[in-house]
């Protein structure tokens, strides 16, 4: 419930600028009293945490160990992650642990937002003592029955032993008398030394949900199955804030297998996770309710944002991005005074298109109504918000609603929003409670996003003799996620601003950065990684521009603008978020960002003679908590084709809990870089998404993905760091790395994404 | 309409226009062949027909009847196929959703040719796309199921 009064409080949030802390990514955290301590972390999330292991773990009289992962499977490998965790602590074997996925329900089991690369960073330590906790009860229980002292009781992998007496009894034995142990207190508790985990930070563990991956038999939630099943697709506004205003029901009713159509009204604007609205056509199977909706002959009326045009947009982003009256969001030292000289003064402006997540799996739910209580299965990253939603919807308490988190097919931030899922327990309701399930296709997806923002990023510097820069200003104009919230602030919310803005480490005497206003016309949302995207890349096409004008190795030059290593408290910058985490135990370490850097130069072989035509190309971003640094090498043919033969990317997220699924996550950052680089893009006309399917929205594939990418994982060693996120942080330096690479093998800079044509002139 | 799916004889009397797909997934309910795009863009809904990778979205129940379609929940009784197991051993999979696809495209591929070069993987596997980027892998698993099957 905390959740619905956050973002009633966000409204008034959102007018203190930089005091209004937004802690979490997932949804606007609460306003923090003044006289409370600060929290940070899973602290100051919603529900926080918990690592009581009676909700995390049980056991089976046959010893099979089930683990209960309370955050979504997005192909992050959380469920992987998580049973590691516990699995290594509790000296399970590997071979008899399962997975079972939590329902939502943040009272019991802490946060659930599965988003901001936070899953382990929060939760690593709590499953490592629910691990711990229930060894140690195991242990407890054996000592009882054989009457010996509990320090003479050894659990290792998944045998108790007592070396005097010689007993020995599996886990299975003593799981029922361990549960009627007390919980050991958390402060008793003993964590395993690094030197003996069996699981923890090793590459060979291998994926907790293969089976089902490679046999089809995993479940998502497009593939939601009930006895009695209906199916629906929803032809919604193609503009935001639009409605139909009349459609031909008649006429989807003469498709065989048709049942139902009807009207979902839209919702008042803005409308955050609430559906778009429309018209839904329901049928005894998906391509009956396609072929109804396409007989539907809807006339819409498009409210004030059909007018929507990406191309005159960013010429009003440039306008903003040129004004002087923009929010100082961040100023150390007198940047506007140092740019005043004309000497060696740089400006570049960048322009960084909408994107939509596409995961695989379009958005997909299916809800059922039976006796006040509501079952749903759906593919969500935020369960609880979900399922709160929908209580609201159909006017039960938030316990009459179960939701079952199914596989995601991918999320990247699509599926933190339930929009979809409302709409399915709608159907439903409409249904008499039959199970509905309601399927969005790809056109549905790309037009019905929540988008990545549109960016102009302009920057200008000073250089001096030496090449160094002494002035530094960046405007950034794009609208704001806090439209879909509140009435549009226009302006980009403390989290958007330190995803790489304020909190930009460089070594530059003067900083300036401004916010001009922008206005939302379509739905903006979270995309992984966020607005690390457009400051990233801004910043990072920046740095080589200006390396190129000192006449200096791109390098060299990002070490030296870097600066010497330090450790720098992000407020210290302007940045009063610090993505939720303590600015005292995530400083943010420049000396991190170096060793990043050094390593993948030094890996992909920096500054050897290349063919005419083939180039690498760098870049380096702090996002997330952790610090990545990509190295792309590319070659660009007659035509301006661009291929990407080998990647290289190092990242220093802390310790390694599964070094295989952080190395996963940078091979899969670097090719969704290398789309947003080269091919992809959502641009509007008549206020409508004009991208249809993956023919119009071209993504990687197999061969025009980077052949070869090459993971470095830096650091870790040290398992008393804290750890840092790995889903996102990846993504922000790749797009970057790549225009840069252009650069150097074309000598044509490239400021306007994606590449697509433009080397072909 | 008469077809084997997955070695059991099947018979639909519905719209013949119904892609192969829709049938399988809502009708026999196996879902392990999955919706992407339905337009014969992503390669999740690639099953074999009568031994060819096709994309099930845009097979229309006409063009599948008479024939033997075998799906991701046919292609070896316990997950064994050498693709299957190659694409665990290399942990290909991220959230998995077009792994299904991937693996009967790569089952097909293997079984025209058991030796394939990368621009054969590139030219067979490029109409399947994975959102979250495992080509690496992908590519990584067929080869070591190529030696597998050579062995
Ligand atoms: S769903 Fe058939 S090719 Fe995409
Ligand atoms: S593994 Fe997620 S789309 Fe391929």
């Amino acid at each position: 419930m905390a959740a619905l009064e956050n973002v009633s409080r966000r409204a008034v949030l959102l007018g203190l600028g930089a005091g209004a802390l937004v802690l979490s990514l997932g949804l606007p955290s609460l306003a923090q009293e003044p006289e409370e301590p600060l929290k940070f972390g899973a602290d100051a999330m919603p529900n926080g945490w918990r690592d009581d292991p009676r909700i995390f773990i049980s056991i089976d009289p046959d010893g099979t160990v089930t683990v209960t992962v309370h955050r979504s499977e997005m192909g992050q490998g959380v469920r992987t992650s998580i049973a590691m965790a516990i699995a290594d602590e509790l000296e399970a074997d590997w071979n008899r642990v399962r997975v079972a996925q939590a329902q939502a329900d943040e009272p019991t089991f802490g946060n659930q937002d599965t988003d901001g690369s936070r899953s382990l960073r929060h939760f690593f330590e709590p499953m490592r003592r629910a691990g711990a906790a229930a060894r140690l009860m195991l242990r407890e229980a054996a000592a009882d029955e054989w009457s010996v002292p509990v320090e003479e009781v050894v659990a290792e992998n998944h045998v108790l032993s007592h070396a005097a007496s010689g007993k020995q009894a599996g886990y299975g034995d003593m799981a029922a008398r361990a549960a009627e142990g007390e919980v050991p207190a958390r402060e008793t508790l003993v964590l395993k030394s690094p030197d003996r985990f069996r699981y923890i930070g090793r590459e060979d563990v291998g994926l907790i949900d293969n089976p089902g991956i490679v046999t089809g038999t995993a479940i998502y939630g497009m593939d939601a199955k009930a006895e009695g099943m209906l199916f629906a697709v929803v032809a919604r506004p193609p503009v935001v804030g639009g409605r139909a205003v009349s459609h031909d029901a008649e006429a989807a009713m003469k498709v065989p297998g048709v049942q139902r159509v009807v009207m979902i009204d839209p919702p008042p604007q803005p409308s955050e996770f609430q559906p778009l609205g429309g018209v839904a056509v329901i049928a005894t199977n998906t391509w009956a309710a396609m072929r109804g909706r396409d007989a539907l002959n809807i006339r819409w009326e498009d409210g004030p944002h059909g007018t929507y045009d990406s191309e005159a947009f960013k010429a009003e982003l440039e306008q903003a991005a040129r004004s002087t009256d923009g929010t100082v969001v961040r100023n150390q030292g007198d940047a506007l005074a140092a740019l005043q000289t004309a000497q060696r003064r740089v400006e570049a402006e960048y322009y960084i298109p909408h994107l939509a997540q596409a995961p695989m799996e379009a958005p997909a739910a299916l809800a059922m109504i039976r006796d006040g209580r509501c079952e749903v299965w759906a593919c969500v990253q935020a369960p609880q918000v979900t399922r709160v939603r929908i209580a609201e919807k159909l006017g039960l308490p938030p316990e009459a609603v179960t939701v079952n988190v199914t596989l995601l097919g991918g999320g990247f931030g699509r599926k933190s929003k339930p929009d979809f899922a409302i709409e399915a327990a709608l159907l439903s309701r409409e249904m008499d409670g039959a199970p509905v399930k309601v399927v969005w296709t790809r056109d549905d997806d790309l037009h019905h996003s929540f988008y990545h923002t549109v960016s102009v990023e302009r920057l200008e510097a000073r250089l001096d003799d030496s090449g160094r820069p002494v002035a530094w200003l960046h405007r950034t104009a794009a609208p704001t996620i806090g439209s879909i919230f509140a009435p549009d602030p226009m302006q980009k919310l403390p989290f958007e601003l330190g995803m790489g803005l304020t909190n930009m480490p460089l070594d530059i005497p003067n900083v300036r950065a401004e916010n001009p206003k922008a206005q939302a016309h379509t739905r903006i949302g979270w995309y992984r990684s966020v607005s690390n995207i457009p400051h990233a890349f801004a910043i990072q096409s920046f740095i080589a521009e200006l390396a190129h004008e000192a006449g200096r190795d791109h390098r060299d030059y990002l070490l030296d603008v870097i600066g010497p290593a330090r450790k720098i408290d992000p407020t210290e910058l302007g940045d009063v978020w610090n993505y939720g985490e303590d600015p005292a135990r995530y400083p943010v370490d420049t000396g991190r960002l170096r060793r990043v850097i050094e390593t993948v130069t030094e890996a992909a072989g920096w500054g050897r003679d290349m063919p005419a035509r083939r180039a690498l190309g760098l870049a380096a971003h702090y996002s997330f908590v952790s610090y990545v640094a990509v190295v792309a090498e590319v070659e660009v043919d007659e035509t301006g084709e661009v291929r990407i033969p080998v990647a290289h990317i190092a990242i220093d997220c802390g310790p390694h809990v599964n070094p295989d699924r952080i190395r996963s996550q940078m091979e899969g950052a670097v090719i969704m870089g290398s789309g947003q680089a080269l091919m992809s893009q959502i641009t509007f006309a008549q206020g409508r998404a004009q991208q249809n399917n993956f023919d119009s929205y071209p993504v990687p594939r197999m061969d025009t993905a980077p052949r070869e990418i090459h993971v470095h994982l830096v650091g870790g060693e040290d398992y008393g760091q804290p750890l840092g996120g790995v889903g996102e942080p990846g993504l922000p330096p790749v797009t970057p790395a790549i225009i840069n690479a252009i650069f150097a093998a074309t000598g044509q800079r490239i400021r306007r994404l994606p590449v697509g044509n433009q080397l072909s002139s | 309409m008469n077809l084997t799916v997955n070695g059991m004889a099947r018979s639909f009397d519905g719209d013949p226009e119904m892609p192969l797909l829709w049938y399988l997934r809502d009708e026999l309910g196996l879902t392990g062949a999955k919706f992407g795009c339905g337009a014969g863009l992503c390669g999740a809904c690639v099953v074999h027909i009568d031994g060819v990778a096709s994309f099930s979205c845009v097979t229309p129940m006409t063009v599948a009847d008479g024939s033997q379609v075998v799906t991701i929940e046919g292609l070896s009784p316990d997950g064994t196929h050498p693709v299957q197991a190659a694409w665990q051993e290399l942990n290909v999979a991220q959230c998995g959703y077009c792994q299904a696809g991937q693996i009967m495209q790569a089952a097909a591929l293997l079984a025209e040719t058991p030796a394939p070069t990368d621009e054969d993987i590139d030219s067979a596997m490029s109409q399947n796309i994975c959102r979250c980027g495992t080509y690496p892998r992908i590519r990584a698993a067929i080869k070591r199921a190529a030696g597998q099957e050579a062995r």
